[in-house]
C-alpha cells in the first residue's frame, strides 16, 4: 500500500518498522512532528518530550546502552545544544542502534542561523544518511539501525526543512515488534575517563576506515548512467533540484550515505565525465573533500551557499537557463508578517513592556520574540534559547558598572525557562545582579504547534504526571522576589513592573494565562473559567485615536475614512486588553 | 518532466489551504499520479502569508515550484494573488477569491489595502474571479470557502475525471462531508 506521507511522518513508521522502542526529542521546527507521530504507537515506542535537546539526547544514550533501538531528533539548533553529549557518545559506540535527526532548516523559514550539520558528522567522526524523499525517510530508518549497530557508531540522520515537510509517496512496510539487546556492563566501553577515552579513539579512526569501505560498497551511493559529458554528485533535495535541471542529460553519483564518502567510487565516476558538478545546498561539505582528494569538481564557485535552493537557482548558476515570469509591480503588495494572535496573552505584557524607559530587553525563542516587531516593538535581542536571562545578566553587571542609568529586563517562555532558563537564573541569583526576569508561562509550547512541556501537566504520550509550578522553583533557586500577574490585566503589569524597577535584587514576575489557542485542559478550566466573549467600539463614542491599535491586535481595524475602530468579531475573544487602552471608553464587552 | 502539473495554493495562515492540499493529492495520488506537495509550518502560521504546493505528474522530483513555473495560482485571499503571481507561468490561470483580509499594516493605517488587484491580474493571465464566502454562505457553512475554490480549481485544470467525493470524504470529519461535497461542487459549477 501507498500513503503520501511527510519525511517526518515517513521516519515514524520507519522506526516502526526498524523496532526503536524509545526516542526523545525538545520540540523545534522543522523536526518536531516525527516525535508527534512516534508517540501515537503508544505500544510499540516510548516517545517523550525532554525539557531540552542536551537531555533527550542523554536518555536516548541510556536506551541504547541499556539494549534499545533508539531515536533522538532535533532542529538544527538543538544539536548544538546536544553537542557535549554527541561528541563523547561518538567515542563510546552504541549497544542498541542509535540515530540523531537533525532537521536543518536551510532559507531559515523558521530559525535564526542557517548552520549546515553535516559538519557535526565530519566533526564527531560518526557515519551520517541523507534521505532525498519520504520513501527513503523510512526506508533509511531500518538502515540506520543496522549501520550502527554493525559499526558501532550513532547516525547522523541528516534532512532538510523540503525533506521533513514535503510529502511524497510511500510503500509502507511491516512494523516489527521491538526487541533488545542485553546489557552487558562494560567500562572500558561507556566510562569515559581518560584512560578509557585515549584507547576509544584509536577505535573511532579504525571505525572510520570500516565505515568508508563501506560507503563505496553501499547502494545507498548509486550511479546513474546517462550522457557523460555532465556528471552530477547530489544528496538530499538538492539531488532532486539536480534531476528537475538536467534530466536525462546528465549522469548522477546519488550520495545516500554522505559521511564518510565513498571517495573510491567518486573517483571512478569522476574520471568517466567531462565536467563534474556537486549540487549542495548550503555548505561546501562533500566539494570540499573531493578537491582534497584530488579530485577536480565546480561548486560553491557557481552555486551559491546562502539560502536554500530551488532547481531555478541550479539551472541557472550551471546552465545559465532562466524561466520567464510575468512582469508586474510587486511593490504594492504590503507586507503580511506574522503577528501574535487576537488575544495572545504575551500581547498586553509586551504593550506595558514597551512604555519603560531606560530598559533593555533581552528577549527569547517563542512566540513571544514576536514582542519585538511592530507596534509593540518591546525587545532588543533575540540569541538562542535561554540567553534572555543570561545575556540580561550581562549587560546588567556592565551597566552597573559604568555607572549607566540602565535596568535588563528578561522575558522568557514557559517552555523555553524549562529548556535552559533554570540554569541561568541560577547564575542570576548566585552572582547577585538585579536583573528582571519576566517568565511568560502560557501552559504550553505555543510557537511550534502546542507541546506539552513540564509544566503542563500531560506528557507526550498524554499521561497526566506532576506539573512543575515556576513560582516554587524559582524561589528554590533563590530568587526573594516573585510575583505571579495576569496579563490580561494591564494595571497588574504595570505594578509589577514598578515594583521591580525599584528593587535592588533579581526578581521574576510570571505573567500566567494560557495560550487563547490551547485546548484547555480540567486544570486549566479551573483555574482560568471560561473567559471568552466579544467586545464592541461603541463608535459614536471612538475619537480615532489610534491607542487601541497600537496593541496591535488583528482583530482590530482602524479606518482612515471614518476614522474609526472597528473590531472583527470572528477573531476577537474578549481579552479586553484593547479596552483598557482605550482613553475614552469606547470599547465595551458585549453583554456588560 | 515536462508532463508535470505545477499547482500553487496561497492564502493566509488559518484558511484551509493545507485540506485543501491534502484533498487534492489524495485524489491525484488514487488516479495514479505521482505526487509531491510541500506545505509551510511554524512561525508563518500566525497569520502569515501561506502557500500550499503541488505537483503531479509520471515522475516528479522537486517538491517546489518556483517563480514562473505554476499552471495554477488559487488564492484564497485577494492580495495573496499578487504577491505569489510571479510565480505563476505566464501561460497559466487564476482563480481569485474576492475575500480580502487586511494584514497587519494595513490594520495599523500605515498601509492601504491595495485596489485594482483583480484587474492587475486579469491583464496578465486568463483569471476566475469567485466571491467563494458567499458560495459557502449559500451552501450552507461558511467555513467551506476553501472548498468552493478547490471545486474551481479541479475544474480549472480539467481535473474531473477523478473521484474527489472519495477524496474529500478521507480528508474531513465524517459528519462534515456531504456539506464539503455540497461546496465542492458549488465551485465546479462556477468555472466553465
Ligand atoms: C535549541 C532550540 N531548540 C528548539 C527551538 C525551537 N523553538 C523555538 S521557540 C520554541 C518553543 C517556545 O515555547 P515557549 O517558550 O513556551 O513560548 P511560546 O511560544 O509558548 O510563547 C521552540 C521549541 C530553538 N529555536 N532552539
Amino acid at each position: 500500500m501507498k500513503k503520501l506521507l511527510t519525511g517526518n511522518e515517513a521516519v515514524a513508521l520507519g522506526a516502526l518498522e526498524a523496532g526503536i522502542s524509545y526516542a526523545s526529542a525538545y520540540p523545534g521546527t522543522p523536526s518536531t512532528e516525527i516525535l508527534e507521530n512516534l508517540a501515537e504507537y503508544k505500544d510499540e515506542v516510548i516517545a517523550e518530550w525532554a525539557p531540552n535537546e542536551k537531555v533527550a539526547f542523554e536518555c536516548v544514550i541510556g536506551a541504547s546502552v541499556a539494549g534499545a533501538r533508539t531515536l533522538f531528533a532535533a532542529k538544527m539548533v538543538g544539536v548544538n545544544v546536544a553537542a557535549d553529549p554527541l561528541f563523547s557518545f561518538a567515542y563510546s559506540g552504541v549497544n542498541g542502534g542509535m540515530m540523531l535527526v537533525s532537521a536543518d532548516d536551510p532559507g531559515l523559514h523558521s530559525s535564526q542561523n542557517e548552520q549546515d550539520n553535516r559538519n557535526y558528522a565530519k566533526f564527531a567522526k560518526i557515519a551520517m544518511l541523507e534521505p532525498a524523499n519520504s520513501q527513503e525517510c523510512k526506508d533509511m530508518v531500518k538502515t540506520a539501525m543496522e549501520i550502527s549497530e554493525k559499526f558501532d557508531t550513532p547516525i547522523l540522520f541528516r534532512m532538510t526543512t523540503r525533506v521533513c515537510h514535503s510529502k511524497s509517496l510511500v510503500e509502507i512496510g511491516e512494523a516489527v515488534k521491538p526487541t533488545k539487546k542485553p546489557y552487558v556492563k562494560n567500562l572500558q566501553k561507556y566510562d569515559l575517563v581518560p584512560a578509557n577515552a585515549r584507547h576509544l579513539h584509536v577505535k573511532v579512526e579504525e571505525r572510520l576506515k570500516k565505515l568508508e569501505a563501506f560507503s563505496n560498497e553501499t547502494e545507498l551511493n548509486y550511479i546513474e548512467w546517462n550522457n557523460k559529458k555532465v556528471g552530477v554528485i547530489a544528496a538530499g533535495v538538492a539531488y532532486q533540484y539536480a534531476k528537475e535541471v538536467f534530466g536525462e542529460n546528465a549522469s548522477y553519483l546519488k550520495i545516500g550515505f554522505s559521511y564518510p564518502l565513498p571517495m573510491a567510487k567518486i573517483k571512478a565516476f569522476a574520471a568517466e565525465v567531462e565536467t563534474l558538478y556537486v549540487v549542495e545546498e548550503l555548505e561546501p561539505f562533500m566539494e570540499e573533500q573531493i578537491k582534497a582528494a584530488g579530485i577536480h569538481c565546480i561548486g560553491k564557485e557557481k552555486i551559491t551557499n546562502i539560502w536554500e535552493l530551488t532547481p531555478d537557482i541550479v539551472g541557472k548558476a550551471l546552465l545559465g537557463e532562466t524561466r520567464p515570469v510575468i512582469d508586474y509591480d510587486l511593490s504594492v503588495v504590503p507586507n503580511r508578517p506574522p503577528t501574535l494572535c487576537a488575544g495572545c496573552p504575551h500581547r498586553g505584557f509586551f504593550y506595558e513592556l514597551a512604555k519603560l524607559k531606560n530598559v533593555m530587553i533581552t528577549g527569547d525563542i517563542g512566540c513571544y520574540s514576536l514582542g519585538g516587531s511592530d507596534p509593540l516593538n518591546a525587545k532588543d535581542s533575540t540569541i538562542d534559547m535561554g540567553a534572555s536571562i543570561s545575556m540580561g545578566h550581562g549587560a546588567q553587571k556592565i551597566f552597573n558598572r559604568f555607572n549607566e542609568n540602565m535596568r535588563t529586563i528578561s522575558t522568557i517562555g514557559d517552555s523555553t525557562f524549562f529548556h535552559t532558563g533554570i540554569n541561568s537564573l541560577m547564575h542570576v541569583v548566585y552572582n547577585r545582579s538585579n536583573t528582571i526576569t519576566c517568565i511568560l508561562d502560557n501552559r504550553i509550547t505555543g510557537m511550534t504547534g502546542h507541546q506539552e512541556n513540564p509544566g503542563s501537566g500531560f506528557t507526550l504520550q498524554g499521561m497526566p504526571t506532576t506539573i512543575i509550578e515556576i513560582e516554587p522553583l524559582v524561589k528554590a533557586l533563590g530568587i526573594k522576589h516573585v510575583r505571579t500577574v495576569n496579563p490580561l490585566n494591564l494595571k497588574e503589569l504595570k505594578e509589577a513592573f514598578t515594583w521591580a524597577l525599584e528593587l535592588d535584587e533579581p526578581s521574576v514576575i510570571i505573567t500566567r494565562w494560557p495560550c487563547v489557542l490551547k485546548k484547555q485542559s480540567e486544570a486549566d478550566k479551573k483555574e482560568f473559567g471560561n473567559y471568552f466573549g466579544k467586545c464592541v467600539v461603541e463608535t459614536d463614542k471612538c475619537i480615532g485615536c489610534k491607542a487601541c491599535i497600537k496593541t496591535g491586535c488583528p482583530a482590530l481595524q482602524f479606518n482612515k475614512g471614518t476614522k474609526k475602530v472597528k473590531i472583527d468579531e470572528s477573531q476577537c475573544v474578549g481579552c479586553e486588553v484593547c479596552k483598557q487602552v482605550c482613553p475614552v471608553k469606547a470599547i465595551k464587552r458585549v453583554g456588560e | 518532466m515536462s508532463d508535470v502539473k505545477n499547482i500553487l495554493l496561497v492564502g493566509v495562515g488559518g484558511q484551509g489551504t493545507i485540506l485543501v492540499g491534502k484533498i487534492l493529492s489524495t485524489g491525484l495520488m488514487d488516479a495514479g499520479y505521482d505526487v509531491k506537495m510541500s506545505e509551510v509550518h511554524g512561525m508563518a502560521q500566525r497569520g502569515g502569508s501561506v502557500s500550499n504546493q503541488v505537483r503531479y505528474g509520471k515522475k516528479v522530483y522537486s517538491p517546489i515550484i518556483d517563480k514562473g513555473q505554476a499552471d495554477i495560482l488559487v488564492s484564497f485571499e485577494t492580495m495573496e494573488a499578487l504577491r505569489w503571481l510571479e510565480y505563476l507561468s505566464p501561460k497559466g490561470k487564476a482563480v481569485v477569491n474576492d475575500y480580502r483580509i487586511p494584514s497587519a499594516p494595513i490594520l495599523m493605517g500605515k498601509n492601504d489595502y491595495p485596489e485594482g488587484v483583480l484587474e492587475i491580474i486579469k491583464s496578465k493571465v486568463p483569471t476566475t474571479v469567485i466571491k467563494a464566502a458567499e458560495v459557502a454562505k449559500e451552501v450552507g457553512n461558511g467555513r467551506t470557502m476553501n472548498i468552493v475554490l478547490f471545486g474551481a480549481l479541479v475544474k480549472g485544470m480539467k481535473l474531473t475525471d477523478i473521484n474527489w467525493e472519495e477524496a474529500i470524504r478521507q480528508n474531513v470529519k465524517t459528519g462534515m462531508a456531504d456539506i464539503n461535497i455540497k461546496a465542492f461542487n458549488a465551485g465546479l459549477a462556477l468555472v466553465d
